[in-house]
C-alpha cells in the first residue's frame, strides 16, 4: 500500500480506517446490542437478573439455540431448512412411542436423534439429487410431511405424557446450579465449532457457501458437503427434541411450531450472512439468546405477546439491513484498495 | 527463453466439440512445451475458451485426445486436471471472497492430518498453510495489505495476483490463464505479466488467452490463432508480424 504524507492519501487512509472500523463494529454489533439490551432490561425490571429468571431464559432458549446451530450450517451454504420445527415434533412423537414400548432413556434418545437425522438426510438428498433450484421447497414439503406424520403417529393425535427419568433430567434439572440444557447447548456448540473451524469439512462448508462454482472447480465434493449440512441440521432438531421432551416430560405433534422461523431469526440476528459463507456458531448462540431475552423481558414488562412477534420481526429487518450494509462497506473497502494500489 | 523440449508436455490432437448445432472445435491440434508461453488468439467465438475448458476439465472433448508428456489422459473434471498437473486461472478467478489468501490457496487440497482419515474429516494444519502461502507470495513479490483478511477486501489486481500465485504453487506441467489482465490497470497488469514470466521460468508450459497484442508480442514465444473452431495459423509473435497476426485473427488478407 502507498503510505505517503500527501493530503489526498491521508484523507483516503482516514476513510479506509473508518470503513474498517465500521466493518469491525458490525462484526461484534449483535453481541454489543445483546449486552445493551440486557442492561436496559435489568434497569427496567429488577426481576430480570434473578437466578430463577435467568434459568428460565436458558431453558426456553436452549431448544432454539441447539436447532439454530444446525440451521446456521445450512445457511452458511446459502441454504435454508424450514423443516426443523416439524422434524423436532415428529422426533418427540417417535421418542414417545418408543417410551410406550420400553422405559429406556438411551433407546428413546437414540430414536429421537436418529429420526431427526433421517429427515435431514431426506432433505439433503432430495435437494441435491433432485436438482432443486433451492432447498426452500423441499424443506417446506418435509415440514408439512413431518407435521402430518407426527399427528398421525401420536396416540390420540395429541400430546403423549411421560419420558424416561434421565431425559426429564436433561431437559429440566440442574447441575452445579446451572440448567442441564445449558450443558447440552454448550456441548453441541463445542462440537460444531470444532467441526466448522478445525476440520477440512468445515472449510469446505465456507467454500461452498462463498462461491459454489469455484468450489466445484477446486475439486470440493460440493454435493456431499451440502447433504451433510442438512443431515446435521436434522440431527440438531433431534437433539432439540430430547431437550424439549425432557423439559415437558411429554411428546407432542404440536411441538416446534414456528421453530424454523425462530432459528433462522437467531442466525440472522446474531450476525451471520443470509447470503452464505459468513458467520460462526457464536452468531447463532447470540441470536438465540437475544430472542430469549426479548421474549422474557417483554413478558416481565407485561407487554402483549403480539408485540413480541412484532419486535422480533423488526429486529430481523435491522439484522438483514446490517448484512446489506456490511456487503456495501466491503465493496467500498475494495475500491479503496484498488485506488491505493494504483 | 529456454529451448522447448522435444516431447510436448501437452498435446491436443484432433479436438472436436459440439454444443448442439454449434461446432465449437473442428479438429484442432495444439502443442505446448515446457518453458514457453503459448498465446492462444482468436476473435470472440473462435473456440479458444472452449479449447482451454476441455483441457482444464470443465468440458469433455467429443472426439480427439489430450496427451500429457506423451501419454493419453482422460480429464473429466477440473479436479482431475489439477491432479494431472494442469492449473487454470479462470477468467472469474474462482476465488472464495469469504476466505483469506492462504485459505484460498489450499481450498480443495488443504494441508491436513492425520493421513489415515478421508480428507474431509482431517484436521486443518492452518499454520503450515499460512506459512507456505506467505512464502510463495513473498517469492513472487506479491504484496497484500493484510494477509489474514478475506480476499473480498482486496483490489482486482491483488485478487488476480492471488489467483495466479495459487496456480504457481501447484502447477507441475501446464498453466492456463484466461484473459488475466482484462480487468486490470497498467501497473497491476505489469505485475501479472511478471508472474507469467516467472511461471515460464519455473518450467511450466503457459497457455495465455488475451486480446492484448502488446502483451502477446512482449511475452509469448509462440502464438496459435483459432478462427471459427479451426487452427488457422501459428507463428512467433514480433513487432514485425503484428499486422499479419491481427489479420489471421479477424480473417482478412494481410
Amino acid at each position: 500500500m502507498v503510505r505517503e504524507g500527501t493530503g489526498v492519501s491521508a484523507t483516503a487512509a482516514g476513510r479506509a480506517t473508518l470503513v474498517s472500523w465500521a466493518l469491525r463494529l458490525l462484526g461484534i454489533g449483535p453481541l454489543l446490542i445483546l449486552i445493551l439490551l440486557a442492561a436496559v432490561v435489568s434497569l427496567l425490571t429488577p426481576d430480570f437478573l434473578k437466578p430463577g429468571n435467568l434459568g428460565n431464559i436458558v431453558a426456553q432458549t436452549a431448544v432454539i439455540a441447539i436447532v439454530a446451530i444446525g440451521q446456521h450450517l445450512v445457511i452458511l451454504t446459502k441454504g435454508i431448512d424450514l423443516s426443523v420445527g416439524a422434524n423436532l415434533a415428529l422426533a418427540t412423537v417417535i421418542g414417545g412411542l418408543v417410551f410406550r414400548q420400553i422405559d429406556s432413556a438411551p433407546l428413546v434418545m437414540l430414536a429421537m436423534v436418529l429420526a431427526g437425522a433421517a429427515v435431514g438426510t431426506v432433505n439433503g438428498i432430495a435437494y441435491v439429487y433432485g436438482r432443486l433450484p433451492h432447498p426452500f421447497i423441499i424443506t417446506l414439503a418435509t415440514l408439512s410431511i413431518c407435521r402430518g406424520l407426527a399427528l398421525e403417529f401420536a396416540v390420540g393425535h395429541t400430546t403423549m405424557r411421560g419420558m424416561p427419568e434421565a431425559i426429564a433430567a436433561i431437559g429440566g434439572s440442574s447441575t452445579f446450579g446451572l440448567p442441564n440444557s445449558l450443558f447440552v447447548v454448550l456441548g453441541v456448540a463445542a462440537v460444531a465449532v470444532a467441526m466448522a473451524k478445525a476440520m477440512v469439512w468445515g472449510r469446505w462448508i465456507y467454500a461452498v457457501g462463498g462461491q459454489p462454482e469455484a468450489a466445484l472447480k477446486m475439486g470440493i465434493p460440493v454435493k456431499g458437503v451440502l447433504i451433510s449440512t442438512y443431515v446435521i441440521s436434522g440431527l440438531c432438531a433431534g437433539i432439540g427434541a430430547v431437550v424439549l421432551a425432557g423439559r415437558t416430560e411429554a411428546s407432542s405433534p404440536l411441538y416446534g411450531n414456528l421453530l424454523e422461523l425462530d432459528t433462522i431469526a437467531a442466525v440472522i440476528i446474531g450476525g451471520a450472512s443470509f447470503l452464505g459463507g459468513r458467520g460462526h456458531i457464536g452468531h447463532a448462540l447470540v441470536g438465540a439468546v437475544m430472542i430469549g431475552v426479548i421474549r422474557n423481558a417483554l413478558n416481565l414488562l407485561g407487554v402483549d405477546v403480539f408485540f413480541q412477534m412484532i419486535a422480533i420481526g423488526l429486529i430481523i429487518v435491522l439484522a438483514v439491513e446490517a448484512d446489506v450494509l456490511r456487503n456495501r462497506l466491503e465493496a467500498r473497502a475494495r475500491v479503496m484498495q484498488a485506488a491505493g494500489a494504483q | 527463453m529456454s529451448m522447448p523440449s522435444a516431447t510436448p508436455v501437452l498435446a491436443v490432437r484432433h479436438a472436436e466439440k459440439r454444443f448442439g448445432a454449434v461446432h465449437a472445435l473442428k479438429g484442432v491440434n495444439l502443442e505446448a512445451h515446457r518453458g514457453e508461453v503459448l498465446a492462444l488468439l482468436g476473435d470472440n467465438g473462435a473456440g479458444k475458451s472452449t479449447l482451454v475448458k476441455c483441457i482444464s476439465g470443465v468440458h469433455a472433448l467429443d472426439q480427439g485426445e489430450i496427451r500429457l508428456d506423451g501419454e493419453a489422459v482422460v480429464i473429466h473434471t477440473p479436479a482431475a486436471a489439477r491432479r494431472a498437473g494442469i492449473e487454470t486461472v479462470y477468467q472469474d478467478l474462482a476465488l472464495f471472497d469469504n476466505l483469506t489468501p492462504a485459505q484460498n490457496f489450499y481450498c480443495g487440497r488443504e494441508l491436513a492430518f492425520p493421513k489415515w482419515l478421508p480428507q474431509g474429516l482431517r484436521l486443518l494444519n492452518g499454520r503450515a498453510m499460512d506459512r507456505e502461502a506467505a512464502a510463495v507470495l513473498d517469492r513472487l513479490k506479491v504484496r497484500l495489505p493484510k494477509f489474514d483478511a478475506p480476499v473480498a477486501l482486496m483490489s482486482g489486481g491483488q485478487r488476480q495476483a492471488i489467483a495466479v500465485a495459487r496456480a504457481t504453487v501447484f502447477a507441475r506441467k501446464v498453466v492456463i490463464l484466461d484473459e488475466p489482465t482484462a480487468a486490470l490497470g497498467v501497473r497491476e497488469s505489469r505485475k501479472v505479466l511478471d508472474l507469467i514470466a516467472q511461471l515460464r521460468a519455473e518450467g511450466n508450459a503457459v497457455i495465455l488467452i488475451t486480446h492484448n497484442m502488446e502483451h502477446v508480442i512482449e511475452l509469448a514465444d509462440r502464438a496459435v490463432v483459432l478462427r471459427q473452431g479451426r487452427k488457422v495459423g501459428e507463428l512467433k509473435p514480433a513487432r514485425a508480424n503484428q499486422q499479419e497476426l491481427v489479420s489471421m485473427i479477424v480473417g482478412a488478407e494481410a
